[in-house]
């Protein structure tokens, strides 16, 4: 093979991936870790890579407890009742702690948070929320990563984890390949903190075509975060819990600032409120504990984000859509105007190109909303991701071994959408997250917990051939036929994804069946998905961009098996609205008020399923 | 929206190659200009519009339910530290400019080189305390919250 092998050695953490939860952990690893050897490696450029890559119009988790706003165990009684009451609450609190020491320096360096000119706090969206100027966000904590960092390699498709082999289930590194190159890198460490992203375009997409990038979570989010560590044999929780969004139509633009700041509300083709109505017959579904609109109603406690896309979508079932959101009478302040698009503008510029393209002008035009395919990530409305210990002053027995946010397996750290059971951390409580988990990969070297790594050589080959066999299975394969993209013997990661994507759509609760699932689709769609494994050994890559394509094909295949058997293992509708078990229709407490962990054996591929014990830390109520 | 180069105004830089999240904008080899090897890949991020010096790369909506005729242009300027937009309509009716600051600060200059910061004390590094912390959780004297601070426990099962 005409590829070099590069090797970066005597590596003490190794950020994989560099979204917000990676910058936090090169930037704080650094105070640490002092004289440590500090290497980030990154997909893209680290200036623009990961979710936040075009920026973000409002920082969606701070609690604002120095202006009296809130105190952490708010934030977490408020996830756990968006999640239904899954959620590490050891974990939530953590993050709700320390996010705010992570947004202060935000401000210093330079990201515009806008001031409320009258009380002198920060300007709320809602009550977690704060709203920004952040078109530069991902550069501005870029700049601080690199500062801390000794290198960063730009470019590094990180394909696999290296594994220790003087000491079983201890992580020893990471592998990949630069994406320009071709060239092979071994990154050789004694901490990896995986800060990759989470999952899109693992159902089928609404849009078909060209629009199929048009997804709601970045393109470039390929479930590595999952995929690197579901293949090293790191237990995993929630995976089951995808995410449905519910956005404007097609362009997927952002609706918390519409809802929250500019006070736009939605209604049926007809014009009605259409959400209350469909509460009694969902309260018997879930339950009193988790839906009493009366009471909720008088203690204004938000509705689940899963239950208000559950009346949306019974609604457009009904025959009364599409839903609208009412912008024209909000749309008539022209500050607010403004606000609208720059919203738009600061995070999600397609929508604003879309509705240039579609004349849709919001002051005179309600436009229409969606329900997006469901989505699997870890840090928004949403808790998939690994099964991490917790900090020691918080965290019960069963939550705790060790080191804050370690994986199950040693030296494996996470942050962001890698960590299971902390949803709505968004981009701040990722980048904390990345902080506590840099803080903790410090301590466990200086305990020496990393010493005495082996790597054999001959593991760095075998990655190697695995790597880089796309490449030899196309040239190979492309001789026996003239031309084109058919071949009886290889598929290409366009042809992989459509089929992982259909698959999922059809046997896992996708769209296309509005999100309806049972134990017999369930199964079915594993036997499918056992082989869609067999065929992916045969992809085939035709260059070194392909060959990227068929590395975040088979992290998105690995993502997606590991959402079968969650789905499968949980029999009952925890999320109506995100997806439904057709054969147990009703919420479960007496069963299931437990979160769900899962390993995936690496050198079987069997999967081993359990049930971890809740902890809750506050009541439902408010003191 | 999948981004589009314009022949004339492209001279083959490679900062939009540089910058792309996607990996998609790529150099034609025959022409040495960029251009968008996978549109369905595109998010439509404008990464590399921002970064092209030369305003060479645009956007036309997704051909699957954007018709054509609208615009969206960007001018993105680090030195002043903003953002400038304009937005056509495919009618011609409306025609927007919007501008948004995109930094406070000089570029990079606030932010700590970490590695010339006074060293954590070992009551720090045995404490829950991140860098700058307590002080920045609130910018007052007010420590850490904990679960005896906060008056909590965690208990196992509980269905509240």
């Amino acid at each position: 093979m005409a590829y070099k092998t590069i090797i970066e050695d005597d590596i003490d953490v190794l950020v994989a991936g560099a979204g917000l939860g990676g910058t936090g952990a090169a930037f704080e690893a650094r105070y640490w870790g002092k004289d440590k050897k500090i290497v980030i490696a990154e997909k893209a450029n680290i200036d623009r890579s990961g979710a936040v890559a075009q920026g973000l119009y409002a920082i969606n988790c701070y609690m604002g407890t120095r202006w009296g706003e809130n105190n952490p165990e708010d934030h977490v009684r408020y996830a756990r009742m968006d999640l239904m009451g899954m959620v590490r609450e050891d974990l939530a609190f953590d993050m709700a702690r320390h996010v705010d020491s992570a947004v202060h320096q935000f401000e210093e360096w330079g990201l515009p948070l806008m001031r409320n000119p009258e009380t002198g706090s920060y300007m709320r969206e809602g009550r977690w929320q704060i709203m920004i100027h952040g078109e530069s966000y991902k550069p501005i904590v870029a700049e601080a990563a690199k500062k801390s960092a000794d290198k960063v390699f730009n470019r590094i498709c990180v394909t696999h984890l290296l594994m220790d082999e003087a000491q079983e289930n201890r992580v020893a590194g990471a592998v990949g390949f630069n994406v320009r190159t071709g060239n092979y890198h071994v990154f050789k460490a004694k901490t990896v903190i995986v800060g990759a992203g989470g999952a899109s375009n693992i159902f089928k997409p609404r849009s078909v075509g060209e629009g199929a990038g048009r997804v709601w979570y970045a393109p470039w989010s390929s479930g590595s975060a999952y995929g690197l560590m579901i293949e090293a044999g790191a237990k995993m929780t929630q995976m089951e819990n995808r995410i449905v969004l519910a956005r404007f139509k097609d362009g997927y633009g952002p609706v918390g600032a519409y809802f929250l700041h500019l006070k736009t509300y939605t209604q049926n083709c007809n014009g009605e409120e259409y959400e209350s109505k469909w509460f009694p017959a969902l309260t018997e579904m879930v339950g009193k504990a988790y839906l009493d609109t009366e009471g909720q109603h008088l203690s204004h406690k938000p509705i689940p984000t899963c239950l208000r896309n559950h009346a949306f979508i019974s609604e457009v079932n009904a025959g009364r859509g599409p839903i609208h959101m009412v912008t024209m009478e909000a749309f008539q302040d022209p500050h607010l105007e403004e606000i609208g698009w720059h919203n738009f503008l600061g995070m999600t510029v397609g929508q604003a190109v879309l509705w240039a393209a579609t004349d849709v002008d919001p002051k005179y035009e309600n436009p229409e909303l969606t329900t997006s395919e469901p989505y699997v990530m870890g840090s928004h409305a949403t808790g998939c991701g690994a099964w991490c210990s917790g900090p020691e002053d918080v965290s019960p027995p069963e939550y705790f071994w060790g080191y804050n946010r370690m994986t199950s397996v040693a030296g494996l750290f996470g942050a962001g959408d890698a960590v299971g059971g902390t949803p709505h951390a968004f981009s701040s409580g990722s980048f904390t997250e990345g902080r506590l988990s840099a803080k903790a990969a410090c301590k466990y070297i200086d305990d020496g917990k990393g010493e005495g790594i082996v790597v054999s050589s001959k593991q760095i080959e075998d990655r190697k051939k695995e790597i880089y066999k796309p490449l030899e299975t196309y040239t190979v394969g492309r001789n026996e036929i003239v031309a084109g993209t058919v071949n009886p013997n290889y598929i290409n990661p366009r042809q992989g994804l459509d089929r992982l994507q259909k698959l999922m759509d059809e046997y896992c609760g996708g769209f296309g069946v509005n999100y309806m699932t049972n134990d017999k689709l369930l199964q079915i769609g594993l036997k499918k998905m056992k082989i869609l494994g067999e065929d992916l050994e045969k992809v085939a890559a035709e260059d070194i961009h392909e060959l990227l394509r068929a590395w975040e094909l088979k992290h998105r295949f690995l993502t997606s098996e590991s959402v079968f058997q969650h789905t499968l293992f949980r029999k009952e509708t925890r999320w109506p609205g995100y997806y439904y078990r057709g054969d147990a229709m009703k919420l479960d407490d007496e069963n299931w008020h437990v979160l769900t962990v899962s390993r995936r054996d690496p050198k079987t591929g069997e999967y081993t399923m359990e049930k971890a014990p809740l902890y809750h830390l506050v009541g439902d109520e408010e003191g | 929206m999948p981004t589009f180069v314009y022949m004339t105004r492209c001279d083959g830089c490679g900062q939009c190659v540089d910058i792309c999240p996607s990996d998609i904008m790529h150099i034609d080899k025959s022409l040495r200009r960029a251009y968008n090897i996978e549109p369905n890949m595109c998010w439509e991020c404008y990464s590399c519009v921002k970064a092209c010096p030369h305003h060479a790369i645009d956007v036309r909506g997704y051909a699957d339910f954007a018709p054509l005729g609208h615009s969206v242009r960007v001018h993105r300027d680090e030195e002043k530290g903003v953002i400038a937009w304009r937005i056509k309509f495919r009618n011609g009716k409306k025609d927007m400019d919007l501008l948004a600051p995109i930094t406070t600060k000089p570029w990079g200059q606030e932010i700590p080189q970490l590695a010339d910061v006074a060293a954590p004390s070992d009551e720090m590094r045995n404490s829950e305390l991140l860098f700058n912390e307590p002080k920045y959780v609130r910018l007052d004297d007010g420590g850490l919250h904990t679960l005896e601070s906060n008056g909590l426990k965690l208990k196992e099962g509980v269905y509240y």
